[in-house]
């Protein structure tokens, strides 16, 4: 669809009587032909992968073997964002076909996943809040959010919503750090990385035990990870206070965040190229003298070498002074260390990690702000992702108009540039995840099977 | 279930049983009462010292001494029976609100936690572990080369000392240490923690609560629906009031050592009282008259205190006369004060108020009997604590406990800073103030009554 067709839009969409409308100029700083409705209706209708998604939500219980749960998928909480604001909640669906339909007619501007519950959430209201029978949350993906805003403090090149090519790195940052963990640590295999389409990631963790993972737990695992811990009143936010750091923060250190600190944050963001920046290091270190001897260095505003960046020379003066031992003070290489990781150690958001009943943005929605596609990131090639490039609603839709209008969704995905999304979807995630779902179901079957045997045998 | 006998003679902690299923044991009914309140005792006292804010080590020690002085038998053998019966008749007592069961799933989480940790040897804390069915392997020593250097990073980074050989660790799955995973205290690999000895408890600990809190919700249930009803005439009266019981001794017999004279009043009250019958003394003094609230509360006080009933009624005359002439006293007060004293009516011989008792009172308009802490506005319990001699410093730790609701802490402190002394049983008793207060300062050499 054109601009000029879509001029003509509002008359059509009145008869239609459905309730797709004009186009939204109070979009604020977005351009107008970036997203709306007509486009988003026209991309659930060619682009969005129904069938992908259901596959996923499933977990292999939608097949044909005795031991899959026709239920399951029934019980999962979907739920719509529409055009006005409506916010439509415990949506639930028994197949693929009333999914699609159901986003085709409403053309959601957000859906959000929630958990598998006890029971079809469209029944809740039958049952009760405590004792035998209740509605509660029995399977979960473990998730993860991070978003650019909460590192405003420690970013110079944009606030707020915006991102871009020299923050970005922060992301990079997070998914290594936490994906390694993710696998090294807790042994998971089954996780998805996913462009939030503006200004951070989401993280599903899907392997069963991640699953069935309790409140408790999800909390452990998201406190593993929290080295942040502050607000704009604390000075320091980051306390490593103890003479070793634990194997998941040295590692995440000297593989990831020392790395992109130096190489990349340094520089991009002039992290001591004035004295207001460099002021802000200084309150980090509590050692009069070491800050003292520092300013002194700094305030010369004479560069010692023509060819490095400033940032970089001040750098090394700092680890120099904490590091060599010339001042006394005990634990002073920590404030290097402290530094690093208050300027790209992952900031969470701890609440989305910890409550089963939580509900995120579904991978392949369009961010409404700015019409990009949530694909997914590949963490193995993470510091190579650009979100700016990544395809917009009208973007694709210009794609299938360039090829015309022809055959069924595998060949029109093809033609745009969510088509390698896609691929990467399901050769990466989505059969790997199946492969097992399957294999699980068919070694927890056969044990029912043996142990029911063994009961009956006297 | 089997319960742990503790190879040691002499050993002042009983085998530590784990409550799994309720005994086949039979018991009298007093003694149904009386183990429970033995054990609520323990509890309480768990409980106070911690809202006081006593680290581990004191905990340790405090539980020590409460389980040799209450959950003993005169029959040795029978201490584990006591043990168990008195935690099963708790948990039916404990069951049946949501405040309840919180209260008592936390006590008796933190009683088997000082008690895991009060077992000697390494030998016993595994075999709570294999009652557990906490199927754990110890690493092996080929597993421990590889992963030593990271066990001794962790062990650093929490301020350990590094592993050696002989330390046993455990590979358990993460997911069933979540405190050590959240505070990053273990090494975790592929899914699994390594687990120090010492930190096992912690293992042992959740496990041991949640299950006890899967068998309240279970035992309130069973409650609810028929033992309630089946035992209206028997048991279930005795366990409807166990929860709000007060447990220390009720001072309605006054030492014999303990005669005090209406000369010595003043003096006692300045130096003795505590702040709720202070309060009332001195309204007595200035207005010559109290309603009946404060007369009970008083007037059985000082009962307990030592005050016999001719010298009450003295003193409460002399009072009164003031205010309502000596006729209207002897009309319509003095039977008032021969009933508490249990010469009247029914002939109940009344005891003293307890602290419970006292601080779930409402004095309404013209009253002043009630809890100071409670009741008082803070503008004029500074004032009065002030009066009483409490120090700046003192005064905030109060007014602190007051705003958090320790009402019986607060006063404990404010006891503990009057006389420069502490105080580690908590106040619990008006009497047991006074008599507290008696023997510091006569152990200062003072003559009893001065101050």
């Amino acid at each position: 669809m054109t601009r000029e067709e879509c001029e003509n839009g509002p008359a059509d969409m009145l008869i239609d009587g459905n309730k797709a409308r004009a186009p939204r100029e109070k979009q604020g700083n977005s351009v107008p032909d970036k997203f709306n409705s007509n486009y988003l209706k026209f991309y659930y209708g060619k682009l969005f992968p129904f069938s992908d998604i259901f596959k996923w939500m499933s977990y292999g219980n939608d097949g044909k073997h005795p031991g899959c749960d026709q239920t399951y998928f029934g019980r999962r909480e979907f739920s719509f964002t529409l055009d006005n604001d409506i916010y439509l909640r415990f949506q639930s669906f028994t197949s693929a076909a009333e999914l699609e339909s159901s986003i085709q007619e409403k053309c959601p501007f957000k859906i959000d996943i929630g958990p598998v519950y006890s029971v079809d959430p469209a029944k809740r209201h039958a049952y009760a809040q405590s004792g035998d029978n209740v509605f509660t949350p029995v399977e979960r993906e473990l998730i993860f959010d991070i978003d650019m805003s909460d590192y405003d403090d420690v970013r110079y090149c944009c606030s707020g919503a915006d991102v871009c090519l020299e923050c970005w790195p922060l992301m990079t940052v997070a998914i290594k750090v936490i994906d390694t963990a993710l696998r090294d640590d807790f042994g998971f295999n089954h996780i998805l990385w996913v462009y939030s389409g503006r200004r951070g990631v989401h993280c599903w963790v899907c392997d069963r035990k991640a699953r069935r993972l309790s409140n408790e737990q999800r909390a452990s695992i998201a406190d593993y990870f929290r080295v942040y811990k502050g607000n704009e009143n604390s000075d320091k936010k980051v306390s490593l206070t103890s003479p070793a750091l634990h194997p998941f923060l040295a590692r995440s250190y000297t593989e990831v965040l020392e790395g992109i600190f130096e190489e990349k944050l340094l520089l991009s963001q002039n992290i001591l190229a004035t004295e207001e920046r460099y002021e802000k290091i200084l309150d980090m270190i509590p050692d009069e003298s070491v800050t003292a001897e520092l300013r002194g260095k700094w305030q010369e505003k004479r560069q010692s070498s023509i060819s490095n960046d400033i940032n970089v020379v001040r750098w090394e003066q700092l680890k120099q002074l904490l590091q060599s031992g010339k001042h006394k003070g005990k634990g002073l290489r920590r404030y290097v260390e402290e530094i690093v990781f208050s300027f790209t150690y992952p900031r969470l958001d701890m609440e989305v990690s910890k409550h089963m009943n939580h509900l995120l943005k579904a991978p392949f929605c369009v961010h409404p702000k700015t019409g990009r596609v949530c694909v997914p990131i590949d963490p193995n090639s993470c510091e190579e992702f650009d979100p700016t490039a990544v395809p917009t609603l009208s973007m694709l839709l210009e794609e299938l108009n360039q090829g015309g209008v022809r055959g069924d969704v595998g060949d029109d995905l093809d033609r745009t540039s969510l088509g390698k999304s896609i691929r990467y979807f399901r050769s990466s995630f989505l059969q790997p995840l199946l492969k097992s779902c399957k294999e699980e179901m068919e070694s927890s079957y056969n044990a029912k099977l043996q142990q029911m045997k063994n009961s009956l045998s006297w | 279930m089997q319960p742990l006998r503790s190879h040691h003679q002499n050993d002042a902690i009983p085998a530590l049983p784990l409550y799994r299923s309720a005994p086949p044991l039979e018991v009298r009914l007093e003694d149904f009462e009386l183990y429970a309140i033995d054990r609520l005792r323990v509890l309480k006292a768990m409980s106070d010292g911690l809202s006081r804010g006593k680290n581990p080590e004191e905990m340790e020690k405090l539980v020590k001494g409460l389980l040799r002085a209450n959950m003993r038998h005169p029959q040795a053998s029978e201490d584990v029976n006591k043990d168990i019966i008195s935690h099963f008749v708790l948990r039916l007592v404990y069951c049946r609100t949501e405040d309840l069961r919180k209260w008592f799933l936390s006590m008796e989480t933190a009683l088997f936690r000082y008690r895991f940790l009060l077992l000697t040897s390494n030998d016993h804390r595994r075999a709570v572990m294999a009652e557990f069915n906490l199927p754990y392997k110890a690493v092996s020593n080929a597993e421990y080369e590889g992963v030593k250097d990271k066990l001794g990073q962790v062990a650093r980074s929490i301020g350990q000392p590094p592993p050696t050989a002989n330390d046993i660790f455990y590979k358990v799955p993460f997911e069933e240490v979540p405190e050590l995973v959240a505070n990053r205290k273990v090494y975790i690999h592929k899914g699994y923690a390594y687990v120090a000895m010492n930190q096992v408890v912690s293992l042992v600990v959740t496990q041991f609560r949640s299950h006890l809190s899967k068998a309240l919700i279970l035992t309130n249930r069973k409650w609810t629906s028929t033992i309630r009803e089946q035992e209206k005439d028997r048991l279930t009266p005795i366990v409807e009031a166990l929860s709000t019981s007060y447990l220390g001794p009720d001072y309605s017999q006054p030492r014999e050592s303990a005669e005090i004279s209406i000369k010595d009043l003043d003096q006692i009250a300045k130096s003795s009282f505590p702040l709720c019958m202070r309060h009332l003394f001195e309204k007595l003094r200035e207005d010559h008259h109290l309603k009946h609230g404060g007369r009970m509360q008083l007037g059985l006080f000082l009962k307990g205190v030592g005050l016999k009933l001719d010298d009450a009624l003295a003193f409460w005359r002399a009072e009164f006369s003031q205010k309502v002439g000596a006729e209207r006293f002897e009309k319509e007060y003095a039977y008032g004060i021969r009933h508490n004293y249990g010469k009247e009516g029914k002939r109940t011989d009344y005891t003293p108020f307890s602290c419970q008792k006292i601080i779930s009172s409402t004095p309404g308009v013209g009253d002043n009997h009630g809890c100071p802490f409670r009741h008082f506005s803070e503008e004029n319990l500074r004032a009065a604590l002030s009066r009483m001699g409490v120090g700046t410093r003192a005064m905030e730790d109060v007014m602190d406990k007051v705003r958090n609701r320790h009402y019986q802490i607060a006063c404990t402190l404010t006891f503990e800073a009057v006389h420069s002394s502490t105080c580690d049983a908590g106040i619990n008793h008006p009497n047991q103030y006074f008599i507290d207060s008696q023997k510091i300062l006569q152990s200062k050499n003072q003559s009893p009554g001065g101050s």
